[in-house]
């Protein structure tokens, strides 16, 4: 059996440790990412989702718990961990096509070869036309998708995306999912998609893991095996989608009474 | 109708009216601008005219425009060719109010430049280095509340006489501001930028140099801008207190022998300059950071 591109062992991640109020966000998670799976991270708000993305991508130290990526114990951020936010995040002094090429500007690569690149990936996600200019001109679908071949351009093994169309409208958001699996399908990296919508999280994933409310643990793992492209109209879909509903109904309510009790 | 007028005008006008229609947009805009600036000015004077007309401003203290301006010749006589202190004025050409104006802007520039490049070395550093930031914000937070005017008598015991203490002037004038405007400036780029750069492989180098420094320059050039003209105020007092040669040191002259005329005429030269210099700033702002509006926001 080949190793998981990502390995999680008992991750615990306590803030203001030293304080009188620390706060336990992550209790004892362990999970693997398969290498090219699509995971998705699937919980109610503040559980915790967005601190497990940071620490797979090195941007911040568990309290305690392992992380291996391909069997190596994890050490900082890396071009091979790609991270794509909420708000796309892209540098307003340079234009789209310098955008999705600043990781590889960063490694030294010459001008031309990194245009080729980025225009290769902007061609992919379909911003080919606009890639002179500023992040600014473009709507905010078209600049996650600018974020999305950005993080690709340094073909990352696995990608990160933390709510990544959360801001989106409806109808964007159905037109991304369909980038995202093209270019998953394309780049054989393996995601790990965070999310709060069950509707997004059986669109797209191999494995769904629900989270617990704070302290997030790992409630379950849902190994979807609907054929893609998925139909929300399918009854195993609203099956699955019903499921989902009340596991998660579950925890919102643990945490809003948590929340009353803490103030009374 | 006019619309289709318009655009069968248009389509005649074949392949090149992309090109002349922004060239004719853009003079539209400045014929625009340059109206209201006349109209603007012209009122006032008119309105400054009407009360000497009327007989309401005494000619001798408060000289209208033409009167003035009219008097030009008189006044091109006080403005010394020589970089000189207490220089009693043996020019008499446009040449030597250009000199003269040209001494004065020297000293706001100098000041402005060393007061951006060192509030901004020391910003990035103790935002960097936690010990530096322990050491020197309490005692920059401390002296930036004091005017300018208070450094003054500091400037004259450091410096003496002469361009340097007028250069001190406007860089304490704008150091302090723009060393916390820096630090906001740097807790204000959002981490998204920050962990975005990291994820993609940054060093630390290279976050600083290739996303914090081009997402603060923006708004610090705008508090630049904004303290441009507190820096030509301070310029033209450390002057007047007969620190250098210059527009200020005019200005007294001119107070200190009931010259009116040569007050407002040297106040206009003095508006002018001001002027010029924020133009010039908003131009290099557009060329060079162009990514921002005019006001420091993202575009
Ligand atoms: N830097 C931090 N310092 C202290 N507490 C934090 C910090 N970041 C997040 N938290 C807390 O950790 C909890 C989980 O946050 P987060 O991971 O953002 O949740 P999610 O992404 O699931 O909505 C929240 O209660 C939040 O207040
Ligand atoms: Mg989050």
């Amino acid at each position: 059996m080949t190793l998981p591109a990502i390995e999680c062992r008992n991750l615990n991640k306590i803030w203001n440790a030293q304080s009188h109020a620390p706060l336990q966000t992550l209790k004892d998670v362990s999970f693997c990412v398969g290498r090219g799976e699509l995971n998705v991270l699937l919980g109610p708000s503040g559980c915790g989702k967005s601190t497990l993305l940071y620490l797979i991508a090195g941007l911040d130290e568990p309290s305690s718990g392992q992380l291996l990526c391909d069997g190596e114990p994890l050490q900082g951020p890396s071009p091979e961990r790609g991270m794509i936010f909420q708000e796309a995040a892209l540098y307003p002094w340079l234009n789209i096509l310098d955008n999705v090429g600043f990781g590889l500007s960063l490694q030294g690569i010459g001008k031309a070869a990194r245009n080729a690149k980025a225009m290769e990936l902007l061609e992919a996600v379909g911003l080919q036309p606009f890639w002179d200019k500023k992040p600014s001109e473009l709507s905010g679908g078209m600049r996650q998708r600018a974020a999305m071949a950005r993080a690709l351009c340094m073909n990352p093994k696995v990608l990160m995306m933390d709510e990544p169309f959360a801001a989106l409208d409806i109808q964007t958001r159905s037109k991304m999912q369909d980038y995202l699996i093209a270019l998953w399908q394309r780049s054989q990296a393996s995601i790990l998609l965070v999310t709060h919508s069950i509707e997004e999280a059986i669109g797209l994933a191999d494995n769904i893991l629900v989270f617990t409310s704070r302290p997030g643990r790992i409630k379950t793992q849902i190994k979807v095996e609907l054929p893609r492209p998925r139909n929300p109209r399918d009854p195993a879909f609203h099956q699955l989608q019903d499921h989902l509903a009340d596991l998660m109904a579950d925890e919102v309510n643990r945490a809003f009474a948590e929340q009353e009790s803490a103030h009374f | 109708m006019i619309g289709v007028a318009k655009t069968t005008r248009s389509a005649q006008a074949g392949l090149a009216p992309a090109r002349s229609m922004m060239i004719r947009a853009k003079l539209g805009r400045v014929l625009g601008t340059l109206f209201w600036w006349v109209l603007s000015v012209g009122l006032f004077a008119g309105f400054w005219e009407f009360a000497w007309w009327m007989g309401w401003a005494d000619p001798l203290l408060m000289p209208p425009p033409h009167l003035f301006l009219g008097s030009w010749s008189d006044q091109l006589k006080f403005f010394d060719l020589r970089n000189t202190i207490g220089g009693s004025g043996d020019g008499g050409s446009w040449l030597a109010v250009l000199k003269v104006a040209g001494w004065t802007s020297f000293r706001v520039l100098a000041g402005l430049l060393a007061g951006f490049v060192l509030s901004l070395t020391v910003g990035i550093l103790i935002r960097y280095y936690r010990l530096f930031g322990n050491l020197t914000l309490p005692l920059v937070s401390l002296l930036a509340p004091i005017s300018p005017v208070a450094w003054l008598p500091v400037a004259v015991f450091l410096f003496g006489i002469g361009d340097k203490p007028a250069i001190f002037m406007v860089f304490v004038s704008v150091f302090f501001i723009m060393t916390i405007a820096t630090l906001a400036q740097i807790d204000d780029v959002p981490k998204s930028f920050v962990h975005a750069a990291r994820t993609l492989g940054a060093s630390r180098r290279q976050i600083f140099l290739r996303v914090i420094l081009p997402a603060i320059l923006p708004g610090l050039f705008v508090t630049l801008r904004v303290n441009l003209f507190a820096a030509w105020m301070v310029v033209l007092i450390a002057e007047a207190a007969g620190v250098g040669s210059g527009l200020g040191q005019i200005v007294m002259m001119a107070r200190n022998t009931f010259n009116a005329s040569l007050v407002f005429f040297t106040m206009s030269v003095i508006g002018v300059c001001g002027l010029l210099f924020d133009w010039t700033l908003r131009r290099i702002q557009e060329q060079v950071l162009w990514w921002i509006d005019d006001n420091g926001t993202r575009k």
